[in-house]
């Protein structure tokens, strides 16, 4: 228990929401607001898992999509994109770059906390 | 302008604006016609006459002519400078092609 | 030469002269005439000098008045119209007035035809009528050089007219009419307008510059002339006839049968002189290229035909006075000259000579600039481009100097053409009788212009074929027999056609004999020319290219606002920069943002996109490119909020077909290659465009998505978990705070939607600014912050007549703004209210940092937002809201960078505001 989950997303109450649910869940949720410095805050501390907004102040989710799969150490860590775009060609080039799940806003909180659960029990 | 074809009936000034359009197309039309009225009048038998009284006539035609352009020059000008929309409405599709 | 009629002149032109030097009293000495020539010509170089100098400076304006441009119009009245509409009166009565007649119905109508002519030559930077001809017809270089053809053969011969014009009146002067050789006077002549001309023709760089100096120096040259034939006409009527009724009495008199009208002639010369006055390469120059200003047109449809009226009132007085007082045999042609210096006025003689110089000077000046830019554009450049080898040009620079080099060596290869027709063909009679010819000649282009800017059904291939088939007739009607009979053309051929061949006369095609040879060779010229037009038209299929540069052409008001100008502007200047990159290069087109944004008083590289800005940054890039590429690509750019899916889609298809035939040219030449890249180039920014309309509604999908995220996840939350009343209560807040910030949203979409498709109400009301200004500090909630408002209440006492609550919810908009992104630790927000030349000001400056230059050109789109994070609240529609409800107003809001703060100033147009007195 207490694996670790890092939130980048930069709208409030929805960072609100997320850790919410998951907390409840027993996961440790860090937040993260800023798309230019991820990269840095992931050099520091390596969560078990991922959940990156597409739209976000500074720098794309697909971008810091595109640098986690680039880089040997974060290959593999689960990534799930979440966007309030909702457009097919989003979600293809979500899952071309290598993102593990991808879900549209809104979305149900049992569908994001099963997500989670999933893929952090293996 | 952003709503092409909508201006079917117009307000005064612009309504204005048109007619003076028209008078500006109609005015070479008009002077042609004018300037071949000599032709006719050749058709004397008699043979030469005066040319005096042909030169008066194509020289009262053009001051004709002349005062005409201004005038419409002038108004148009002046209807410009009191309500830019109705100036640009010509340059909506259909408006004057 | 447009008075002068296809019969020789009767009498030796010598023997008129010496006729003339015999009646002359006291005649002036001729190296006096020499020094007030030479004067005369040093004035005219100090008024270019002037005026080029006052238009660098920007203090143009009396250069670009409307009077400056009707004058210059004047070149149509040349040497031989100054001296020769007297001979022609002489000899065929009123017939010379057609001569004049056509130009002022062409005038009169110019909404017909000149308006469009001018307003598409502003939007495509047309340099001259063979850049029309090929620019419409897909910028075809086969049609561009042969229009340059034609109007090199039909131009140069009315080039050497004029010389020999100002050789024959020295010669009146110097008394001795074979002293010397006259061609060594013509020589002279040639070379002193060739420097005068390069030096204030070619000295500007850039290809689509008017040319100040030249086209100043001819309004004070069209002025000399216009006295000298008004003063001798004065003096005619007044001092020898004894008024005007004496004079119309020997008008009667003098009435001989060759004076009747010919209705075929009458008709058809006023027809031909209407047509050469808009395709003459020299007339284009001057009503097109060197227009400032489309308003100037109206001015001068009825400014110019009072000058031709003024140039030809006193002809018939001069010409019948002069055949009764001059001696038998004397030249009509020199009336002007001799009938004052007969009577002793060597005065009045030396101002009708200045007058007949200026017409010839005038004309012969901006005839070579005409022809000089065509054979520069559509001859030696191409050519110098297929020589310097598939490299092109690599710097802009190198363009340059050769553009300029090549214009000045055309230059005096069109003069040196014309000096060698003079020497070649005599100087005499026969050179004379082509100025009609000449007309002809030029008129030619005719069918393939009003079709190319009417018809969006003809063709690079109709053109080309009336073009050939009008010319070739030409040539073989009227060119060669010009040069009379046996003289190029043998008799045999005149009297029974080439080969024996009788239906192929030159003056009797397919046996229709007994016509004047110039109506006869008119009405088969033109006639088989606009048919071939319309048939080889209809026939052939138009390239991409063509129906694009078509449909730019003959919807010309539907694709350019008044004047050119660029509406609406929905470009950034972000857009525009990365577009001029690519095209100029980063150096300078960064360069030119910089310097434009210093103009504006901001540092950084993104000025407003001001329309001046636009229309500077396009005739930029069609140095590059090509004006006709340059416009669209703007277009494209700066419209794009008008551009529909649909257009979007047709265009970049047939873009893409361009492309693809350019592809296959690519390897051909670097001029291809150029132009194949900036095809490219466009080709991309279209499919940018739709991907921009795409980001719009995926935008507003965010803007939507967002709030409704958090209703469903909190609502989610309170439905399924435990928690403690406090946690209910904050979530219950945040969902209803999501849910007003999405009714917002919704609100402001609408909103703009009926703003944008401009269906919004207008009610009018009227109040005090003052009031409003209140009302809007209310509302915007500022007693419940720590803005502090600053105002002066006595500039505020202004009575508005508009929609008061719009005018308000602008106001709420920007002090809401202040309220909410001014930074200072005491925010401050001063609302200054000035009177400015065309309405009054209301400037909102805050004290807080302001807005980052690179985001000033972005605040006014829609969900561009202050703060850059969406957590501020607004989704970023609340600018782009004022932005439509002021131009809505007839005002606008703009940013008001270099405040010290942020600063956005709001002008409210003079119309609906009223100062309290």
């Amino acid at each position: 228990m207490g694996k670790k989950v890092l939130l980048v997303e930069d709208e409030p109450n929805i960072i609100e929401a997320i850790s919410f649910i998951l907390s409840r869940d027993g996961f440790t949720v860090h937040t993260h607001e800023d798309g230019m410095t991820v990269m840095d805050k992931l050099n520091v501390q390596t969560p078990d898992m991922i959940i990156l907004d597409v739209m976000l102040p500074g720098r794309s989710g697909f971008d810091i999509l595109r640098d986690l799969r680039a880089d040997p150490r974060f290959e593999t860590l689960p990534v799930l994109m979440l966007t309030a775009r909702g457009q097919t060609h989003d979600r293809e080039l979500a899952l071309r770059l290598g993102a593990n799940h991808f879900m549209t806003k809104p979305f149900s909180n049992s569908d994001i906390r099963d997500h989670v659960r999933e893929t952090l029990a293996s | 302008m952003k709503s092409p074809g909508t201006n079917r009936f117009l307000d005064r000034p612009a309504y204005r604006q048109r007619r003076l359009r028209d008078a500006a197309r109609m005015l070479p039309v008009a002077g042609a016609a004018l300037w071949m009225v000599p032709l006719l009048s050749q058709v004397d038998p008699e043979g030469s006459t005066g040319a005096a009284g042909s030169m008066i006539y194509v020289f009262g035609v053009w001051v004709v002519l002349i005062v005409a352009a201004g005038l419409i020059a002038r108004r148009m000008r002046h209807d410009d400078a009191e309500s830019p929309p109705a100036a640009n409405s010509g340059a909506s599709p259909g408006g004057d092609q | 030469m447009q008075s002068r009629p296809l019969r020789p002149i009767p009498g030796p032109v010598r023997g008129a002269i010496s006729d003339a030097a015999a009646a002359g009293q006291a005649m002036l000495s001729f190296n006096l005439l020499i020094a007030v020539s030479l004067t005369y010509v040093a004035f005219l170089f100090a008024v270019a000098f002037a005026a080029d100098r006052d238009a660098k400076r920007g203090r143009a304006g009396w250069v670009h008045s409307p009077l400056v441009y009707t004058l210059s119009l004047s070149i149509y009245c040349t040497a031989w119209t100054f001296y020769g509409a007297v001979g022609y009166a002489a000899r065929s009565g009123m017939e010379f007035v057609t001569i004049y007649l056509g130009p002022t119905l062409v005038m009169v109508g110019w909404w017909w035809v000149l308006r469009r002519l001018v307003r598409i030559g502003r939007a495509q930077r047309i340099t001259s009528i063979a850049d029309l001809i090929s620019s419409r017809f897909g910028k075809s270089r086969r049609l561009g050089v042969i229009v340059t053809l034609m109007a090199v053969a039909s131009g140069t011969p009315y080039i050497a007219l004029q010389l020999q014009s100002v050789t024959l009146s020295f010669g009146v002067f110097s008394g001795t009419g074979d002293d010397g050789d006259p061609y060594s006077m013509a020589v002279w002549v040639a070379v002193g307008l060739a420097i005068f001309t390069v030096l204030f023709g070619t000295r500007k760089l850039d290809a689509n510059e008017r040319h100040h100096g030249i086209v100043m120096a001819i309004a004070v040259e069209s002025v000399v002339k216009l006295l000298a034939l008004v003063a001798v006409g004065v003096f005619v009527v007044w001092g020898l006839a004894g008024g005007p009724a004496e004079v119309l009495d020997m008008i009667d008199d003098a009435t001989l049968p060759e004076w009747d009208l010919r209705p075929g002639r009458w008709a058809s010369l006023i027809f031909l002189s209407a047509a050469a006055f808009i395709c003459l390469p020299r007339m284009f120059q001057v009503l097109v290229v060197e227009n400032a200003d489309e308003r100037h047109l109206s001015v001068a449809s009825w400014a110019f035909p009072t000058y031709l009226f003024l140039m030809s009132l006193f002809v018939m007085p001069i010409a019948v006075v002069g055949l009764n007082l001059m001696p038998e045999g004397a030249n009509p042609d020199l009336f002007v000259l001799t009938l004052p210096l007969s009577q002793g006025q060597n005065g009045l003689a030396t101002l009708s000579f200045l007058g007949g110089f200026s017409s010839a000077t005038s004309m012969v000046i901006v005839a070579t600039i005409a022809l000089a830019t065509m054979v520069s554009n559509h001859i030696v450049m191409p050519l110098w481009l297929a020589a310097s080898g598939g490299e092109g040009p690599v710097r802009s620079g190198d363009v340059r100097s050769v553009i300029v080099l090549s214009r000045r060596l055309s230059i005096a290869g069109v003069l040196a053409l014309g000096y060698f027709y003079y020497r070649i063909s005599g100087g005499g009679s026969a050179l004379a009788a082509i100025g009609l010819v000449s007309f002809t000649g030029a008129v030619q282009v005719l069918p393939a212009l009003l079709g190319g800017i009417f018809w969006r059904g003809a063709t690079r291939r109709g053109a080309a074929a009336s073009l050939i088939v009008g010319f070739s007739l030409w040539v073989w009607t009227l060119f060669l027999p010009s040069f009379g009979m046996g003289a190029i053309l043998p008799e045999t051929v005149m009297q029974n056609g080439p080969f024996g061949i009788g239906w192929l006369r030159p003056e009797a095609l397919f046996g229709i004999a007994g016509l004047d040879p110039l109506l006869h060779g008119m009405m088969w010229s033109l006639a088989l020319n606009a048919a071939a037009f319309f048939v080889f038209s209809a026939t052939s299929f138009p390239t991409p290219m063509e129906r694009l540069q078509g449909a730019q052409f003959v919807d010309v008001y539907a694709h350019s606002a008044q004047s050119g100008a660029w509406l609406g502007s929905a470009a950034t200047a972000e857009d525009l920069l990365i577009m001029s990159q690519r095209i100029l290069g980063a150096t300078q087109a960064q360069a030119l943002f910089q310097a434009e944004a210093a103009a504006q008083g901001k540092g950084g590289y993104l000025p407003d996109v001001t329309q001046q800005f636009v229309q500077t940054l396009e005739r930029e890039l069609a140095g590059s490119v090509g004006a006709a590429t340059a416009h669209a690509m703007i277009g494209q750019l700066t419209q794009g909020a008008n551009v529909t899916v649909e257009d979007l889609m047709a265009v970049a298809d047939e873009a893409a077909q361009i492309l693809e035939y350019s592809n296959r040219l690519e390897a051909k030449s670097a001029e291809q290659a150029r132009t194949a890249r900036a095809l490219q180039d466009a080709n991309e920014k279209l499919t940018a465009l739709s991907v921009q309309k795409d980001a719009f509604l995926s935008q507003i999908s965010h803007e939507l998505r967002t709030p409704m995220t958090s209703i469903r996840s909190f609502s989610e939350i309170l439905r399924d978990e435990d928690m403690t009343a406090t946690e209910k209560a904050r979530y219950a807040g945040i969902i209803h705070a999501e849910a007003l910030r999405l009714t917002r949203l919704l609100d402001d979409l609408l909103d703009l939607a009926v703003l944008e498709n401009g269906q919004v109400q207008i009610y009018r009301q009227t109040g005090t600014l003052s009031d409003i200004l209140d009302r809007a500090v209310t509302a915007a909630g500022v007693p419940r912050t720590k803005l502090k408002i600053e105002r002066k209440r006595s500039r505020e006492d202004i009575v508005l007549t508009t929609d008061l609550d719009r005018l308000a919810q602008v106001f709420i908009n920007v002090i809401t703004n202040a309220a909410k992104y001014c930074d200072a630790p005491d925010p401050v927000l001063r609302i200054v209210v000035r009177q400015g030349g065309s309405g009054h000001t209301v400037d909102f400056i805050d004290n807080g940092s302001g807005i980052p230059v690179v985001k000033q050109a972005m605040i006014f789109e829609k969900f561009s937002r202050l703060g850059g994070e969406s957590r501020e609240g607004g989704a970023g529609l609340g600018l782009a809201i004022c932005r439509e409800i002021m131009e809505r107003l007839g005002g606008s809001i703009t940013y008001l960078p270099g405040q010290g703060g942020g600063g956005f100033r709001v002008v409210l147009p003079a119309s609906i505001a009223l100062a309290a007195q």
